[in-house]
């Protein structure tokens, strides 16, 4: 029993680190679908969201649910600014410069944050209504904190599922995502669509960051699990949304288990391992459509 | 006219080209002559980097396969030549041993994981140098681990290479010989056979190309260069440990080409000097700046990272881009016309539905 229990433990704490994998993951997925861009300052949207939060709710006394509200909407703005300064201009240039682009964005953010004054290079923590409580079930005992994250994603993604089913914006998305020439003579301006996607993969950045943050805490390389959030886009297969959150998953329970189970070292390449092993099986991640290009 | 097609291949296009890379070759020579150690340790670090960056040219640049893994290739190559020469081999033998050895793990692993496209490889690669790093930490009978591994200078015979002009001269030499063997490569068979898998792969196949092999041939010389490039690294700074071969090293190598110019030699140069020395640009002008930003250790990786995104703003096509733009202004002077190079933006059409 205790065994049983045990390994639940690990699986549980391994399905909400999974989750913020699964949201880091999604706005890759989802920026990729739209533009064909892996955006290399993923994590370093998380990063900032949860610095943000972080002065929110430390600095100005912010009420979490109020601070989680300001830091979606800031984030998002942010992530339209980005869109609109530096990104839109290199619509139709070649797609690895727009990667290495990224890349010079997630430098840049991280060296910034590091500069502004309250902020810097140490590490932070906050309270959350989550902090030092426990749901209990028999034996099994788990953090509030664990499982406002589990909760807080499911909520999400059924949100985000209605808006890409349900909503013309969304609809105009996924067609765009598909064809974009057949979604502009359709009449969707495909820049707007752009610009939206940035926003909402700054948004979901945001809240990644702030449920991350008890349990990492606050500093100015948390932006590095976008490198974890990685192997769970392409597990799931690149292009699909409910896809990056199983790959967050799994990654996130097996690399629960392996720090468990195995021995030092394991946990950190556990992932890699089992996300070589799927490809060397199945090229295109597991939920991934083939891609064939017409010559 | 051309009346051969041997002429389209030839490794000087021109007489004049190749006095014009003479000129170059001894400019190189004569240039640290002027200089003091600490820039001619810089110019060592260009050159290092270059001959990676020219072994990732072949793969991304000119075979179209991304590869986000090269540190490890650095790094197999980096410990390869710090233990043999350790063990007592000299080292002209543990240099091309260092980038051998790399180039048959690149076989090794290229195999199954070749058959995967664009981003997915990219990704196998980056998990293939994560596992790498994390064996040369717990490997600590051959690594030493976290520890680090001391490196002696490296000697050719019974002449020590000790000093920094020295190192320099060696490392020329090694980039002088990888340019012109890349050069090579590029205009024989094979490297045209990866010219054309990386235009089109289903083309490729139609002529006859086998796709494996020859991508499988990219990745073991791409990385036999980085892993020569990695003991040249390891001989400089006498001392290194798994730190020095994180994602970033292999994220900084593919910033390089990218910035210098995909598909062309020149560019993994460009890139080097444009990596090496654009901090130390940057270390010069802080001088100029507000006293509360100059004292922020953040300042020269943020300034860095601007600078990127400012040039790729800039110059989608890298540095050789605006040199070919540059070049052609003066050919066709006073015809250039603001929209010679310019691409036709077009909307994308992916293939999943």
């Amino acid at each position: 029993m205790e065994l049983v229990n045990e390994i639940l433990q690990t699986v549980l704490s391994g399905i909400s680190i999974g989750c913020v994998y699964g949201l880091v993951a999604l706005g890759f997925v989802l920026i990729f679908k739209a533009t064909e861009v892996i955006n290399f300052a993923q994590g370093e949207l998380l990063m900032l969201g949860a610095f943000i939060s972080y002065s929110l709710i430390t600095m100005l006394n912010f009420p979490y649910w109020t601070a989680l509200l300001v830091t979606v909407i800031f984030m998002g703005f942010f992530g339209t600014l980005l869109e609109r300064t530096v990104l839109r201009s290199l619509v139709g240039e070649p797609v690895y410069a727009i990667v290495i682009v990224t890349i010079g964005i997630s430098f840049f953010l991280r060296s910034v944050v590091s500069m502004v004054p309250g902020w810097g290079t140490d590490t932070y923590g906050f309270q959350t209504p989550f902090t030092e409580k426990f749901v209990r079930t028999g034996e099994l005992v788990v953090s509030w904190e664990y499982l406002a994250i589990v909760l807080i994603t499911t909520a999400l993604i059924l949100v985000l599922f209605a808006f890409f089913r349900f909503t013309r914006v969304g609809t105009a998305m996924r067609a765009t995502s598909q064809n974009q020439l057949a979604a502009v003579y359709m009449g969707i301006s495909v820049t707007r669509v752009f610009s939206l996607t940035w926003t909402i993969a700054a948004a979901l950045g945001g809240i990644g960051g702030i449920l991350l943050s008890p349990i990492t805490f606050v500093h100015m390389n948390m932006g590095f699990i976008g490198l974890k959030a990685f192997p769970a886009a392409v597990l799931g297969g690149f292009g699909s949304l409910p896809g990056a959150i199983v790959g967050g998953l799994i990654i996130g329970i097996t690399e629960s288990l392996a720090g468990f189970y195995l021995p030092e070292g394991w946990k950190d390449i556990a992932a890699w391992i089992i996300l070589i092993g799927v490809l060397v099986i199945r090229p295109q991640g597991l939920f991934g459509i083939q891609e064939k290009k017409k010559v | 006219m051309k009346t051969d097609y041997n002429e389209d291949i030839r490794l000087f296009k021109y007489r004049s080209t190749f006095f014009w890379y003479l000129a170059l070759v001894i400019g190189c020579l004569i240039l640290p002559l002027l200089l003091d150690e600490y820039l001619i340790s810089q110019l060592t670090f260009i050159c290092m980097y270059a001959v990676a960056a020219v072994g990732l040219m072949l793969l991304t640049g000119y075979t179209g396969q991304i590869s986000i893994g090269h540190a490890a290739f650095f790094a197999i190559g980096s410990y390869t030549s710090a233990i043999l020469t350790a063990k007592g081999v000299p080292f002209i033998l543990a240099l091309p041993a260092a980038g051998i050895l790399a180039g048959f793990v690149g076989v090794i692993i290229g195999r199954p994981i070749l058959h995967l496209t664009g981003l997915y490889l990219a990704i196998a690669t980056m998990g293939f140098a994560f596992i790498v790093d994390e064996i040369l930490v717990r490997w600590e009978s051959l690594t030493q681990g976290n520890m680090g591994f001391y490196v002696d200078p490296p000697s050719i015979g019974p002449f020590i290479i000790d000093t920094e002009l020295r190192y320099y001269y060696l490392t020329l030499v090694v980039l002088i010989l990888t340019l012109f063997a890349a050069r090579n490569i590029l205009r024989s068979p094979t490297g045209r056979a990866m010219i054309a898998i990386r235009d089109s792969e289903v083309a490729a196949e139609a002529m006859g190309i086998n796709l494996a092999k020859f991508k499988t041939i990219a990745f073991a010389v791409s990385a036999f260069f980085a892993g020569v490039a990695g003991s040249l690294y390891a001989h400089k700074l006498f001392f290194i440990n798994p730190e020095s071969y994180t994602i970033l090293l292999s994220i900084e190598l593919l910033a390089m080409i990218i910035i210098g110019g995909l598909g062309s030699l020149h560019g993994a140069v460009f890139g080097a000097v444009f990596f090496i020395f654009l901090p130390q640009v940057i270390i010069m002008t802080k001088d100029y700046m507000p006293v509360y930003i100059q004292n922020q250790t953040g300042l020269e990786p943020a300034l860095f990272g601007l600078l990127i995104v400012l040039v790729m703003l800039f110059e989608p096509m890298g540095i050789y881009g605006r040199w070919l733009k540059t070049k052609f202004y003066f050919e066709m002077f006073p015809l250039y016309k603001k929209d010679s190079f310019k691409r036709e933006k077009k909307y994308q059409k992916a293939e999943r539905h």
